[in-house]
């Protein structure tokens, strides 16, 4: 099998997982009634190229010391970062049915020292960016090998914090670190380049000292490709500008900001799951 | 103060490993040593608190005890809810560590006081929040603070400070008071700074046939409740004193101790700053003194109040 062919396997396999993760993302949204479906929605196809592709990670051994880090800096996007980790065995399937009911380890935004698989307790946004940071510093001291992926939201780019740890980022020159923004250009209350003005985003970040570059945020093949080549030899810490589209995968979802806070209904989850190709 | 953690944190840094400093830009030559020592454990991050300490947690989940070290309000409440969320939310054992605390840089104006941090910091789950009362507990604070896993606020004076000390003191625990010296019939707990002040009053009130203890009261939390059941058993008042504001801070826990614990809280005087920010120019002593804070003034508070009694 050709290299071109192995790649070409695996990206379909790829959107296959993206797809269930899709399905299972709605169905939990639809059970809990909670919000950010659209911000989970936007960023599957990342974390799918990351999870079954380009992590060095071992589910059953969550606390490794030499596991490549990914932090879910957009924390409203749990949903997705659950599922993820479910399905890559993290912790049982089942226990998605928890999430966001009393008792549970599921919350609306990921838990601290709770969850296998959950490196960063986040939800206020500009946090998961410098925790980052200092996993890659602490695994440069270390001497280790490991890399460290954040993956951030476009309204999270409102935050100075984001601009203090890109400075010193680069300043560190932490080429084992990642960072993927996923640009669905909404906010939780409006276009995001409406409220602060974002653009020109991959510029911004070649300023502040990143190898930045804009990438399909769904193409999931590229991405894994992309992501893979950390630390891609730049010398400088990477930022991928991922172009994604808000509630991606269900056509009633993409890039209607209303699915920020709404929950679908029954109906709405059997019409995804058909538009997914699911069941 | 500053200079012994300096130093302290600089022969610690020699034999541990784990220890990493990172300075919010501030500290001019004062790390040179520790950075001769081990290059790669010192970053200077900037004027950049929030993420300074959200890189410290980060560290910290990574086998290290970072030491994240500038001006009191900087350090503290410019990046409050990475304190809270990144070092105290995941139990991480990342020190915070603060200079200039209270008014010691009066002169500065009220950008640099800080007398709101020990209300704040204290409320947050998991922290220990400790007030050296010398430059020798400073050093002792730091060895003890190497030697347990939760995060950790250390609120310091300015350099230059009366050592009370001759010595480290070899009874420092964390949560355990230091008693100076003893007396019978009133006890003055000063956390941090402001102990030389306690000692000024308890040898005015001397003067005045009064018999009053000094304690370092250092661990603001957890507080020494053994030591806060003994003393309100045993003395007619309870002076608490300190640099900082009397909403939230050292007098406010030790008073939610006395009610939660059904001990005479009208025993209690408390010594701290007004409800309003201090305007002024001027260095610390003249603050003190046009805020009530002085040994004298302690002195004369305490021996009124015994005299209405």
């Amino acid at each position: 099998m050709s290299v071109v062919e192995a790649l070409e396997y695996d990206v379909g396999a790829l959107k296959d997982q993206a797809a269930q993760l899709r399905g299972r993302i709605i169905e939990m949204c639809h059970a809990s009634k909670s919000a950010h479906l659209g911000s989970s929605l936007s960023c599957v196809d990342v974390l799918t190229a990351a999870y079954w592709h380009v992590l060095n990670v071992d589910p059953s051994r969550p606390q490794d010391p030499d596991r490549d880090r990914f932090i879910l800096s957009k924390g409203h996007a749990a949903m997705a970062l659950y599922a993820t980790l479910a399905a890559r065995g993290y912790f049982p399937e089942e226990e998605l049915k928890t999430y966001n009911q009393d008792g549970g380890r599921l919350a609306e935004h990921p838990p601290a020292n709770l969850l296998p698989g959950v490196e960063a307790a986040t939800g206020s946004l500009g946090h998961g960016l410098p925790i980052g940071i200092g996993c890659a510093m602490a695994g440069r001291m270390q001497g280790k090998n490991y890399r460290v992926f954040a993956l951030l939201s476009d309204g999270e780019n409102n935050e100075g914090s984001v601009w203090e740890a890109a400075m010193f980022a680069a300043a560190q020159k932490l080429d084992r670190l990642c960072v993927v923004v996923d640009y669905n250009k909404w906010q939780a209350t409006g276009r995001s380049n409406e409220t602060l003005e974002l653009s020109p985003l991959r510029e911004k970040w070649a300023a502040f000292g990143w190898d930045a570059h804009e990438v399909d945020g769904h193409d999931v093949g590229q991405l894994a490709s992309l992501m893979s080549e950390i630390p891609n030899g730049s010398g400088k810490p990477v930022a991928f500008i991922a172009h994604t589209v808000k509630g991606k995968g269900v056509s009633f979802m993409e890039d209607d900001n209303n699915w920020h806070y709404r929950a679908p209904t029954a109906e709405e989850v059997e019409l995804a799951h058909k538009e997914l190709g699911l069941k | 103060m500053r200079n012994a953690f300096a130093d302290e944190i600089t022969k610690l840094g020699q034999s541990d490993p784990r220890v990493v400093v990172l300075s919010g830009d501030i500290g001019n030559k004062l790390f040179d040593k520790f950075k001769d020592a081990q290059d790669d454990r010192f970053y200077n991050c900037g004027v950049a608190e929030q993420n300074m300490t959200g890189v410290a947690a980060g560290l910290a989940m990574n086998g290290f005890r970072p030491f994240t070290y500038t001006i009191t309000p900087f350090v503290t409440t410019r990046c409050l809810e990475q304190i809270r969320t990144d070092a105290a939310y995941h139990q991480v054992p990342a020190t915070v560590v603060s200079v200039g605390a209270g008014l010691a840089y009066a002169g500065l104006g009220p950008t640099h006081h800080a007398c709101e941090d020990i209300s704040f910091l204290r409320s947050i789950p998991n922290m220990n929040v400790i007030c050296p009362g010398d430059a020798w507990e400073v050093r002792a604070a730091l060895r003890a603070i190497l030697q347990q896993d939760n995060p950790t606020y250390l609120r310091m004076g300015k350099k230059n400070e009366p050592k009370i000390h001759d010595d480290v003191p070899s009874n420092f625990v964390i949560g355990k008071a230091l008693v100076i010296s003893g007396g019978k019939d009133v006890t003055l707990l000063s956390t941090g700074n402001m102990l030389p002040e306690a000692i000024e009053a308890a040898e005015q009130l001397a003067q005045q046939g009064v018999s009053a203890e000094v304690v370092s009261f250092h661990t603001v939390k957890p507080l020494d409740a053994d030591y806060l059941t003994n003393a309100f058993n045993s003395f007619q008042k309870i002076v608490t004193i300190e640099e900082h504001s009397l909403i939230g801070g050292f007098g406010s826990a030790v008073a939610e101790w006395a009610v939660d614990n059904g001990a005479d809280a009208r025993k209690m005087i408390r010594v701290g700053t007004p409800d309003a920010f201090f305007k002024k120019s001027g260095e610390q002593e003249y603050a003190r003194e046009q805020l009530g804070l002085t040994g004298h003034q302690i002195a004369g508070r305490v021996k009124a109040a015994l005299d209405r009694a």
